[in-house]
């Protein structure tokens, strides 16, 4: 009798513990967030870097509820996130083989980061298939949201055919008299994404401008653009385009200023914000920059609580004004501690995906509507300015800046970018 | 005419930068039968050491014409101490080991040296503008060219005049050519073959690092630029033929050229044609163009 009672009562110990510990689930006090950047390489410095300390100043900020409202409440959903810092150099074979060992092995919880267009491109239906929440940051290739409907993974900026419109329309803005256009980008996904999308709104918008038959394709991370500069030199149009990034773009400037070349013709910079601040007086005067949107040397003097607070932060931690990779990075670890906010901290990647869907949230620098992509993209505005040096305050600052909201220069969702281009851009409120 | 002297000029620097690297690399080839992918971080560490010490003294306030004092110096320094200590400490003990496990030493140690790198002068690129700020620019063919990317082609005419010198007119040419030709019947001559290697290492690691030291100023010195360049240099000593000077100087002088048409006239195909030549090259005469000949054993 006493050892059937025992037993019975061992039998309901045991079913009421699984209960309470398995079938409902606890909210976590922590909770573990992959960010890859490339911490080696040529894109470290310009780019890696500079976002992962921006990831790395939202979270702690995060973490003791420091950020200003209305993010103040403390941690993701509560939990106090800590980040695994990963490298995101050596190519998409081992990132897609670093991110199985993340999720299959490791056990994270989200995913948050990239900056390469490659990388993203072979990651997305990993991410699917193995069912990871994840936000990438930086990298820009439109195809990721084109070429397939994604559950899991989201992308927190405009992707490069923003950059690409907003540069063209803004040349047609500001220096209408433009007769002829060449370029120089980088020879992979990036590069030729970011010519397409440019030279067909140029076409669109400007169809009286001749297009160079000799546009420059050097290889990533060439660095050495002496013919190239020459041949563009010769050629008759009088704007040069180019998608160049991190050394490259650096590099691209040298050569090409002390050749004269953004004396004779005006150069159009897409991803030029990353260079503002690092070049000081050998960034040429009166180049047309971008900042793959509204971040960097763009916002700089946004007086938004929240841009304010991010850009004191920065300048306070690391000694120099936040580059627009920082922004980019802080911008997706906000979109996570939002997703979390709203599911809670012990939420599945179905519920974490369900959360962030469409959602439209105010970052530190603009409005982030997650829109296109059936909720996965995130669409804002786009903007350009006109670099010059300011010798009393010792630094590069631009001027003549123009945004273009997010209904202006992307398509609707569901609409390829390139058929929204060719087809003049219906829909466009700009 | 302009164009065909653009093209002319612009392929002739490119086959300068070629040359200075790819001279360093056949010339260990050619004594030591080394084929030395840490050549490329030779380059690195020459564009790295220069581009701090430039931008140091500049800070300092000294003469932005000190650059080129420090450019040679820094190449000399690079070959010197890392030379001398890969040659001694690692590739010493493994000579008489095949050379294919020569040559993963040789790649481990670049991928080291990558990271030693990061290691010393961190992920942030150098810029070392004032030498070529200090010369200005030039207007030729229509163009404006910068007169110290000109100067390059001047360099590498006196890395090869100065190679040709070494080796057909000086006593140690002939040592080397002794030992390129047979290595067992310049020991059995009485030459010391261990420390004819280490002198050529150096040299050959001294001229990989010139070419990293000349080209820093024109470009942003950041993490991964050696890897680029020992692809490229390859290609070249593949076409002029493995251990050739000669090699190395029409094959850089071909691939040069090439490329830069390729760049003025089809741009489309300027990957491809760099490639492309060593691929025919391959094709009809494996051994390069200018492969040394070999001796016939019996």
């Amino acid at each position: 009798m006493n050892r059937r009672f025992l037993t019975r009562a061992l039998g309901i110990a045991a079913v009421s513990s699984v209960a309470l510990t398995g079938g409902f689930a606890q909210a976590k006090d922590s909770i573990t967030i992959a960010v890859p950047s490339f911490l080696t390489g040529g894109a470290a410095g310009p780019f890696g870097i500079p976002a992962m300390n921006g990831a790395k100043m939202v979270t702690d900020a995060i973490n003791n509820g420091k950020l200003p409202a209305p993010y103040n409440a403390k941690g993701f959903g509560g939990a106090s996130a800590s980040l695994i810092e990963l490298d995101e150099g050596g190519g998409a074979t081992k990132q897609v083989a670093e991110y199985r060992n993340l999720v299959e092995k490791r056990n994270v919880d989200a995913i948050v980061g990239y900056i390469s267009s490659g990388n993203c491109q072979a990651l997305a239906p990993i991410a699917e298939e193995l069912k990871q929440f994840t936000i990438f940051a930086t990298c820009g290739t439109p195809r990721i949201f084109e070429e397939a409907p994604r559950k899991y993974v989201f992308r927190t900026m405009g992707h490069a055919t923003s950059d690409n419109v907003a540069a063209a329309m803004y040349v047609k803005e500001k220096f209408p008299n433009v007769k002829g256009y060449t370029g120089i980008n980088q020879n992979y996904a990036w590069g030729q994404d970011s010519w397409r999308d440019f030279d067909l709104t140029m076409k669109q918008i400007m169809p009286n401008t001749v297009a160079s038959d000799k546009t420059q394709f050097p290889k990533i991370f060439a660095g050495q653009y002496g013919s190239e500069i020459s041949a563009m030199s010769l050629d008759k149009a009088d704007l040069v385009h180019s998608s160049f990034w991190g050394g490259d773009l650096e590099a691209f400037i040298f050569q090409g200023a002390a050749r004269g070349l953004f004396k004779k013709k005006l150069g159009v910079v897409t991803v030029g914000g990353t260079a503002a601040y690092r070049l000081g007086k050998k960034l040429p005067d009166g180049l047309v920059l971008g900042a793959r949107g509204p971040y960097g040397i763009l916002v700089k003097d946004r007086d938004s609580v929240l841009n304010q607070w991010f850009v004191n932060t920065y300048k306070d931690i690391y000694g120099i004004y936040p580059s627009g990779p920082a922004y980019q990075y802080g911008q997706a670890i906000l979109a996570a501690k939002i997703a979390y906010d709203k599911a809670g901290s012990d939420a599945s990647d179905e519920q974490l995906a369900d959360a962030l869907r469409g959602v439209t949230f105010e970052s530190f620098s603009t409005t982030v509507e997650m829109k296109l992509g059936g909720g996965h993209q995130a669409a804002t505005e786009n903007g350009y300015g006109i670099t010059k040096y300011d010798s009393e305050a010792g630094e590069n600052v631009v001027t003549d800046v123009k945004f273009y909201p997010a209904s202006c220069v992307l398509p609707p969702d569901g609409v390829d970018s390139v058929e929204w281009i060719n087809g003049g851009m219906k829909g466009a409120k700009c | 005419m302009e164009t065909f002297l653009t093209i002319l000029l612009d392929g002739l620097q490119f086959s300068s930068y070629l040359f200075i690297v790819s001279a360093g690399l056949t010339i260990i080839f050619g004594v030591m039968k080394i084929l030395n992918v840490c050549h490329g971080s030779f380059y690195a560490w020459g564009a790295y050491t220069s581009a701090f010490f430039i931008g140091k003294f500049s800070e300092m306030g000294l003469p932005d014409g000190l650059g080129f004092v420090v450019i040679v110096a820094s190449a000399i320094i690079v070959g010197l101490v890392l030379g001398f200590l890969i040659e001694q400490l690692i590739l010493k003990h493994m000579y008489h080991r095949d050379e294919v496990l020569i040559v993963l030493a040789t790649f481990g140690l670049f991928l080291v040296l990558e990271d030693v790198i990061l290691i010393a002068f961190g992920t942030d690129p150098y810029f070392a503008y004032q030498p070529m700020a200090l010369l200005d620019s030039v207007e030729m063919g229509g163009i404006v060219r910068d007169v110290y990317g000109l100067t390059l082609i001047g360099v590498a005419a006196l890395v090869a005049a100065g190679c040709w010198f070494l080796l057909n007119k000086t006593k140690w040419g002939t040592i080397l050519k002794a030992v390129i030709f047979d290595r067992e019947m310049g020991i059995s001559m009485g030459i010391n073959v261990p420390f004819v290697y280490t002198l050529t290492f150096i040299g050959g690691a001294i001229l990989g690092g010139l070419g990293g030291a000349y080209i820093a100023p024109t470009i942003s010195v950041a993490p991964g630029l050696g890897t680029e360049v020992i692809v490229l240099s390859f290609a070249v000593v593949v076409v002029g033929g493995m251990g050739s000077i000669m090699g190395a100087a029409i094959g850089s002088v071909i691939i040069g050229l090439l490329r830069a048409l390729a760049v003025h006239e089809l741009p489309q195909v300027e990957l491809f044609v760099v490639f492309a030549v060593m691929a025919v090259v391959l094709v009809f005469r494996p051994e390069g163009l200018f492969a040394p000949a070999k001796p016939r054993k019996i």
